[in-house]
């Protein structure tokens, strides 16, 4: 598969997710920098973690805005598949792409540890690789990853089952204590109401190698994977 | 002329920051301090003289890009 990972001017997980991509899941994956039009020849595209124009006014209010941002749109609008991670999910939510907001860290904190996720439905792209008992121990690292949305954005999100990954303890219990940011409903990622775009605030690409601490994070990238191949065999059937 | 953007978090969306700034507030000694919401404040230099068109323009970045409607209020003058 032929993966674009974007690079806009301070991202920093980037190196990670070509990495992740192409060292560890043996795929093509190269980067596409923010001043491109076209995202060429493109299977998924990874909007990557990092500080996009420095969060400049709020996170990923300008990268939205940048010609490559114009391009993902595009592709997304074409059913192709995006995966947001950390600023990346910022960009989505501040693109229009995905619902919602991410604000300041409820204790005004970076956090930067490991958490557990719990997948809530297999019924995606982006999960569906994922056992549905098992839990995803991956790290964190944001200061505004606190999702926020209305009321009746987040009834949506949950009768359509858009919410993908939720804070949880190492129980698999959804509770106060296990959320790192105060998201409501601990919200970790969701997907869109077409299921082609999703993000979520944690890092999977820097949990694919047990060195790593964590080869929990593969699991994510194994359903986009096994999503794309699904629809070129469907392609050529 | 000059454009003046206030940028204030909604009502209904958690501010740390505010209520870490009323709590300090609260702290030193400061008597009668209610609800403290942090915003931003953006001063913009206008080079097009029609005061009416750089209302209509800057209602539009304001929307669009200077605030995010799903979290914030905004409240722009221009003198």
């Amino acid at each position: 598969m032929n993966f674009a990972v974007l690079q806009f001017p301070a991202s920093n997980c980037d190196q990670d997710a070509v990495h992740a991509l192409r060292h560890v899941l043996g795929h093509a994956a190269r980067y596409v920098w923010h001043k491109e039009t076209s995202l060429g020849d493109t299977d998924a595209v990874i909007v990557p973690g990092g500080f996009s124009y420095g969060d400049y006014l709020r996170c990923g209010a300008i990268a939205r805005f940048s010609p490559v941002m114009q391009a993902v749109q595009q592709f997304a609008a074409n059913g192709g598949l995006v995966l947001g991670l950390c600023n990346g999910f910022q960009v989505l939510c501040e693109a229009g792409l995905l619902p919602g907001a991410l604000i300041r860290n409820r204790s005004l904190q970076f956090r930067c540890e490991h958490v557990h996720l719990k997948t809530l439905t297999a019924d995606s792209p982006f999960t569906n690789q994922i056992p549905s008992d098992k839990l995803l121990r991956v790290p964190i690292a944001h200061g505004e990853g606190c999702y926020f949305a209305d009321e009746e954005t987040l009834a949506g999100l949950k009768a359509n089952n858009r919410i993908l990954w939720q804070y949880c303890n190492a129980r698999g219990e959804v509770t106060d204590q296990s959320n790192p940011n105060g998201s409501l409903w601990n919200i970790a990622g969701i997907c869109n109401d077409r299921r082609n775009v999703a993000a979520l605030m944690p890092h999977p690409e820097r949990a694919c190698e047990p060195l790593l601490g964590s080869s929990d994070g593969r699991l994510i990238f194994e359903s986009l994977i096994h999503a794309l191949q699904n629809e070129q065999r469907a392609k050529v059937a | 002329m000059k454009a003046k953007i206030i940028i204030t978090p909604k009502k209904a969306v958690l501010d740390p920051q505010g209520k870490t700034v009323q709590n300090a507030l609260e702290h030193m000694g400061y008597t009668g301090v209610g609800a403290v919401h942090v915003g931003k404040y953006l001063e913009i230099e206008l080079t097009n003289g029609d005061k009416e068109t750089a209302r209509k323009q800057l209602d539009e970045a304001c929307h669009k890009f200077l605030s995010n409607p799903v979290i914030e209020d905004y409240r722009l003058e221009i003198e």
